[in-house]
């Protein structure tokens, strides 16, 4: 699967965010990188659909099903971490599965427990934990990393490469040590 | 809160005293007293004689059926139209013109009107119906509208089916709104209801029970009537309530 991005554009009140963004990115994992208000974000809505450009292309993505971790958590917050899978997972949640995923991102001890109690790290994992358990043929990661520590970071990069299986990924992130950790291609937006 | 409770008691007990020794007065100094204030004794005794009767019990259930049946057939309309309102903006502007009408509007209107156009039978359905139609609609709809737009993104990325955003989503968010429109709307729509039935006189009604009362001077049956209608109101509240929270507990998980 190859997601190609051609001369693409948005703006937001006559301010233009994203400014003749071309790319490739191919099977592995693209991390896009810019300055904070560099339209990172922008991008990536624009790519699952949730925002329209002003002009530029977008192909590979036809029928493609995303995967998401966004800027914000978007949790259920009254459901325990299963909850919150099998909310997105349906008849395709496998309690197994599931576990040794969530014990790999360092959160096997969380069930039972709703997400509205859990802390920001734990709240950033499990959200990844999400998109790399749900059916889709391409994953987009805004900040995925963000309120994590060395550790619990690491962990998470190991998941991302053990985990994907063949579906490209776009990170996007601030910190070019995530994209060395996940020997990313890098994307800069200027 | 037991402090809080025993103090509550302590008023009660207070005005029912209040009471007795006002209907006491009042039999003391006219020679039919009784006639204008039954004390709470002869109430409540007029309540437990009444309560072992098939009569009373068959009222009951007379009132409860059709009274709830509008409560439950308009919860039911509320949350179509308030659903179809939240996605349509000209669906909520052209029910806003009778919302508005059917809660400015003195219910004894809609009674008489109803009256013209209905049996005694449906009326009290048509009237709890209408009463609780604006509560529950109007709350549905801020319910919907409450809804955190980011959680919906990330279940139409992820492609999560309606139902399963209804209950993930939806029902944990528009419950409080129920629950507070609901318990207002059926306190509501027990005393339109019940007045109702007082107007349009169907057979073997609470509401016909309480008119019979008042037309005969029978006022200890009159308030012993009053008690059972407030008293199964309250129960009905509070089991709908438990019924709700139990569902929506289930629905969510």
């Amino acid at each position: 699967m190859e997601i190609r991005v051609q001369n693409l554009c948005k703006s937001y009140s006559g301010v233009p965010v994203l400014r003749d963004v071309t790319f490739t990115a191919g099977d592995g994992v693209t991390c896009v990188m810019a300055p904070s208000g560099g339209g990172k974000t922008t991008l990536l809505r624009i790519l699952l659909g949730l925002e329209a450009a002003d002009s530029g292309t977008v192909s590979g993505l036809e029928n493609c099903r995303w995967a998401a971790v966004f800027q914000e958590d978007r949790l259920l917050e009254q459901l325990d971490a299963a909850g919150n899978l099998r909310f997105i997972l349906g008849r395709d949640y496998d309690s197994v599965q599931a576990a040794a995923m969530l014990a790999e991102l360092g959160l096997g001890d969380v069930n039972g427990k709703p997400v509205r109690a859990f802390s920001g790290g734990m709240r950033r994992r499990l959200a990844l934990a999400r998109a790399l358990l749900a059916r889709s043929d391409a994953l987009a990661l805004d900040e995925p990393f963000a309120g994590l520590d060395g550790e619990t970071r690491q962990r998470a990069w190991n998941c991302i490469l053990h985990r994907r299986g063949r579906r490209p990924v776009l990170l996007v992130t601030h910190d070019e040590a995530d994209a060395a950790g996940l020997g990313a291609q890098i994307v800069r937006l200027v | 809160m037991a402090r809080k409770d025993g103090l509550r008691l302590r008023a009660v007990v207070f005005w029912l005293a209040v009471w007795q020794l006002g209907a006491m007065a009042l039999a003391a100094a006219y020679p039919h007293g009784e006639l204008l204030l039954a004390s709470p004794l002869a109430s409540f005794r007029r309540l437990a004689a009444l309560a072992v009767t098939a009569a009373f019990w068959n009222a009951v259930g007379w009132s409860a059926c059709r009274i709830l049946g509008g409560f439950l057939l308009s919860c039911l309309a509320a949350a179509g139209l308030a659903a179809l309102a939240a996605r349509y903006p000209l669906a909520e502007e052209l029910l806003a013109p009778p919302v508005a009408a059917v809660k400015a509007t003195p219910v004894a209107s809609f009674i008489i009107l109803a009256l013209v156009w209905l049996d005694g039978g449906c009326l009290p359905v048509f009237i709890a119906f209408l009463m609780v139609f604006p509560t529950v609609y109007l709350n549905l709809l801020e319910g919907i509208r409450q809804t955190d737009g980011k959680l919906l993104e990330m279940a139409r990325v992820f492609r999560v089916p309606l139902v399963r955003r209804l209950r993930g989503i939806y029902l944990p968010q528009v419950l409080p709104y129920f629950r507070s429109a609901a318990s207002l709307g059926l306190g509501l729509c027990w005393k339109a209801g019940i007045a109702a039935e007082v107007i349009g006189l169907p057979r073997g009604s609470m509401g016909e029970r309480l008119y019979t009362a008042k037309i005969y001077f029978q006022t200890a049956d009159l308030f012993a009537w009053t008690a059972a209608i407030v008293a199964v109101s309250i129960l009905f509240e509070r089991l709908f309530l438990k019924l709700a929270d139990a569902i929506a507990g289930k629905a969510a998980v």
